[in-house]
């Protein structure tokens, strides 16, 4: 039992930075703009939470660097895409190969340098419970409001009015144009918020799930984000599934390598990823249904009428 | 019913505006007096929805001036135009498919209302005015008129001064549009001025007491349509004279090129409407007429006349004699089927793509577009030439996107495309929605040309005069059911007009009981 509880708290660890930068992507898709650059993002936030919290001392200064970071390089993404109006699937890649060498640059005197971990909020009583108490009640704060984050984008996007307008800007941006809601402005908002929540992604690596910082250390999870909101056919609820699923997967190839299985390494590396395309392929068989949920105006220019 | 001592509720004053390649307005002017219905008439490309737009807020003009209640105004936005009390329903709808009636409706309105009030509302507005909407269905899922329903009841929650209605009746039916038409008279008579734009004449006759005709970009005449005749305000528009398509009296028809029978389908669409135990034949030189309000199986019965849905067994339909119901779109056309989709923009052509690859997309096998595999585009672009000649689409040239024509010629293109194939049988729907009365006319004459010359046509119409001037034989489909057929020359209106209002053959005892024939009800 004892190393059940311990296999489920290291899937949490390894789906935590998955919800934070897939919700933060689901957003920003949802108000029609593809941003390709969440891995990039991810390393910068990674990479400034660890150097802030590591001169500083307060691991709260990191998180908020990281998160600042994102949205910083999201902002640049923004500026290219929807004042500049160049297309979004390439700089969305060249974000991304732009932040890994940012990042890098940022990284080199932090490498191999030991950080403390972020602390648990132990709940006095709570979290001495039996396998709930580790489980459920002894994590850190980027964990809760990774989870936190999922009924509030809920709620957001369902029962408020700026969510319905962020929806509908997604759905299509001319006919919100024609209505009078400011599609530029609301995407640059999303795509900022999608770039903090991108860079919280990645201050929870470098902080909490391996306090240190080493070059490239996302390790493609930006990817795997950007799939999990294809996954979640837009969904926030589905999305948090979907990112434990992953979670669990990537610690379960890790156990069965540890418990000496018979099967080469590599292959179990890329479990994950087989899984990702399987349920990619499984998804697509209902058309319709993701149809119908998918922004409509998503990675599309738009052009304010003369 | 203007007022005459007061100042106009909006006057426009040399309003101009220009755009890449043409002038879109040029020195309008324009007053609307409170609690006028104003028509604004005009061919499409006359400028008309340039000018709304600019009313509107969502277009700015070059130069010109604009007076609200007689104080200068600047609209710089729709959602300004909104607080002075402008509402306006768009020609090309601006809903958003993935979202439900209500939230249409909340996009479209500056305070955050909660979405259950305004469901609540919504169907209040519905009950009132006739427009019956279930607030919580996918737009998605809805027919071209329910969406049109959505538009006019998001303007009506807004408690307008200025209503601007670009073609409201276009997908209406005659006694829905006259329901509107009470709801309007009520509105104007409670101060509300409405902006009319309709290429409907009888209608604007009916309704409007002032008309501002425009051509060309420029207002050519201001007039009383109640003064007028419906020839006098086309002529007015068009500049010119023209005849008014008619049908001659055809006593004998061919052999039947296309039969249907017993097609029974499930509709595509989550909401849509299933198609049972439908059986016809229209024969060659025919016109058989499809009346019906939309959202009544128009979209299954298309789907399944053009080979987009596969019918379980081969002999449901029929076309030329051969069994085609498990046929795909591709190999019916072969055997002589042209096809007229009811949306244009991405069905019935790609809107990104040009006038010559759109031509090309349905008449690469009539006519003759490809050799051993390779587009022949000498032949391509002579083919679009044709069409646009031949129909008078106005566009920049055959190198034009499809999206970038103006709905009328666009239509004009796609009917063209199909009629130069030479069809054996051409299934249209809704061929003159949107479309101006000249364009409309050069329309149903090519339609009445092309039967005679041995094509059957299936036209499928929520436009009830047009199906009554060019069809031999008229049906009508309710529910997924169609009615018997009759001819069109001695069919009773009245009850074509309950029939679409789905009381049929069993409605009608109901409608009965309700008029007070009490003692013809069994107990």
């Amino acid at each position: 039992m004892e190393t059940l509880t311990a296999v489920l708290i290291t899937v949490i660890g390894a789906a935590t930075p998955l919800v934070f930068a897939a919700t933060g992507e689901l957003v920003a898709e949802k108000s029609g703009v593809l941003n390709l650059g969440v891995e990039g993002m991810m390393l910068l936030g990674a990479v400034a939470a660890f150097a802030v919290a590591l001169t500083t001392g307060s691991a709260t200064l990191g998180i908020l660097a990281g998160a600042a970071a994102g949205a910083a390089l999201a902002l640049v993404f923004a500026l290219l895409t929807l004042t500049l109006l160049a297309n979004q699937v390439a700089s969305g890649l060249a974000l991304t190969i732009f932040g890994i060498g940012v990042s890098a640059l940022i990284g080199r005197s932090f490498v191999g340098v030991p950080l403390q971990r972020l602390p648990q909020l132990d709940l006095p009583g709570i979290s001495d419970l039996p396998i709930l108490g580790p489980l459920l009640f002894s994590h850190d704060a980027l964990v809760y409001l990774s989870i936190l984050a999922i009924p509030a984008t809920i709620w957001f996007l369902e029962r408020s009015r700026a969510g319905l307008i962020l929806r509908a800007i997604g759905e299509n941006h001319q006919a919100a144009h024609a209505l009078g809601h400011a599609v530029i402005k609301v995407r640059y908002l999303a795509v900022m918020f999608g770039g903090a929540m991108a860079g919280l992604g990645g201050a929870y690596l470098s902080l909490a799930y391996t306090p240190m910082w080493a070059e490239n250390m996302t390790a493609g999870r930006g990817w795997i984000a950007l799939a999990l909101v294809v996954f979640a056919t837009w969904r926030p609820g589905r999305l948090l599934l979907g990112a434990y699923l992953f979670g669990g997967i990537t610690v379960a190839q890790l156990h069965i390598q540890g418990f000496g299985f018979d099967i080469p390494s590599q292959f179990l590396s890329m479990l994950p990823y087989l899984a990702t395309i399987a349920v990619l392929v499984a998804i697509s068989a209902d058309g319709a249904r993701a149809r119908l949920n998918a922004p409509a105006s998503l990675g599309r220019i738009f052009y304010p009428e003369a | 019913m203007a007022d005459e001592g007061a100042p106009a509720r909006l006057r426009l004053r040399g309003i101009s505006k220009q755009f890449p390649g043409c002038l879109a307005n040029d020195k309008v002017d324009l007053s609307l007096g409170q609690g006028e219905i104003h028509a604004l008439l005009g061919e499409n490309g006359a400028g008309k929805s340039t000018l709304v737009k600019i009313i509107y807020g969502v277009l700015k003009a070059d130069s010109g001036a604009l007076e609200w209640d007689g104080k200068a105004v600047a609209i710089t936005s729709p959602s300004q135009a909104r607080k002075l009390g402008i509402a306006m329903v768009f020609q090309h709808f601006s809903l958003f498919e993935s979202m439900t009636v209500a939230e249409n409706v909340a996009l479209g309105l500056d305070d955050g209302a909660n979405l259950d009030e305004l469901s609540a509302k919504v169907g209040e507005i519905g009950r009132r005015y006739g427009l019956a909407l279930q607030p919580e269905r996918v737009v998605h899922d809805l027919s071209v008129g329910e969406r049109q329903r959505v538009e006019i009841v998001r303007c009506l929650m807004q408690n307008p001064r200025l209503l601007i209605m670009d073609e409201p009746t276009s997908v209406l039916t005659p006694g829905e549009a006259e329901a509107l038409f009470v709801t309007l008279r009520q509105l104007a008579a409670e101060g509300c001025t409405i902006l009319y734009i309709s290429h409907k004449l009888e209608e604007i006759r009916a309704l409007c007491s002032r008309a501002t005709v425009m051509r060309g970009g420029q207002v050519v005449a201001n007039c009383d349509p109640r003064q007028e005749t419906a020839h006098d305000l086309a002529r007015l528009m068009i500049g010119e004279d023209f005849d008014q398509a008619s049908k001659t009296a055809e006593a004998s028809f061919g052999a039947a090129r296309l039969r249907v029978q017993g097609l029974n389908m499930a509709a595509a669409a989550i909401h849509g409407t299933p198609i049972s135990g439908l059986d016809l034949e229209v024969a060659a030189g025919e016109i058989l007429g499809i009346a019906g309000v939309a959202g009544n199986g128009q979209n299954t019965l298309l789907a399944a006349l053009s080979g987009e849905q596969l019918c379980a067994k081969a002999e449901t339909i029929c076309i030329e004699g051969q069994n085609a119901g498990d046929l795909g779109p591709r190999r019916r056309r072969r055997l002589g089927l042209a096809f007229v989709p009811e949306e244009r923009l991405g069905h019935g052509a790609v809107p990104e793509m040009s006038l010559t690859d759109n031509a090309l997309l349905t008449g690469y096998d009539r006519q003759d577009l490809l050799s051993r595999g390779s587009i022949m585009f000498a032949r391509t672009r002579d083919y679009a030439q044709r069409i646009v000649q031949s129909f008078q689409v106005v566009t920049g040239g055959i190198g034009a996107n499809a999206g970038s024509l103006s709905g009328g010629n666009l239509q004009k293109f796609i009917i063209g495309r199909e009629l130069l194939q030479q069809p054996k049988v051409l299934v249209v729907a809704h061929p003159t929605w949107g479309v101006d009365a000249g364009a409309a006319a050069a329309i149903h004459t090519a339609l009445l040309d092309l039967a005679h010359q041995g094509t059957a046509i299936l036209v499928i119409s929520q436009d009830l005069d047009e199906l009554l001037q060019i069809s031999d034989r008229i049906a009508v489909l309710s529910e997924g059911r169609l009615s018997e057929i009759m001819i069109t020359a001695e069919a009773d209106i009245g009850r074509i007009g309950l029939l679409m209002g789905g009381h049929g053959e069993n409605g009608e005892a109901g409608q009965l009981d309700k008029q007070g024939e009490h003692h013809a009800a069994p107990a």
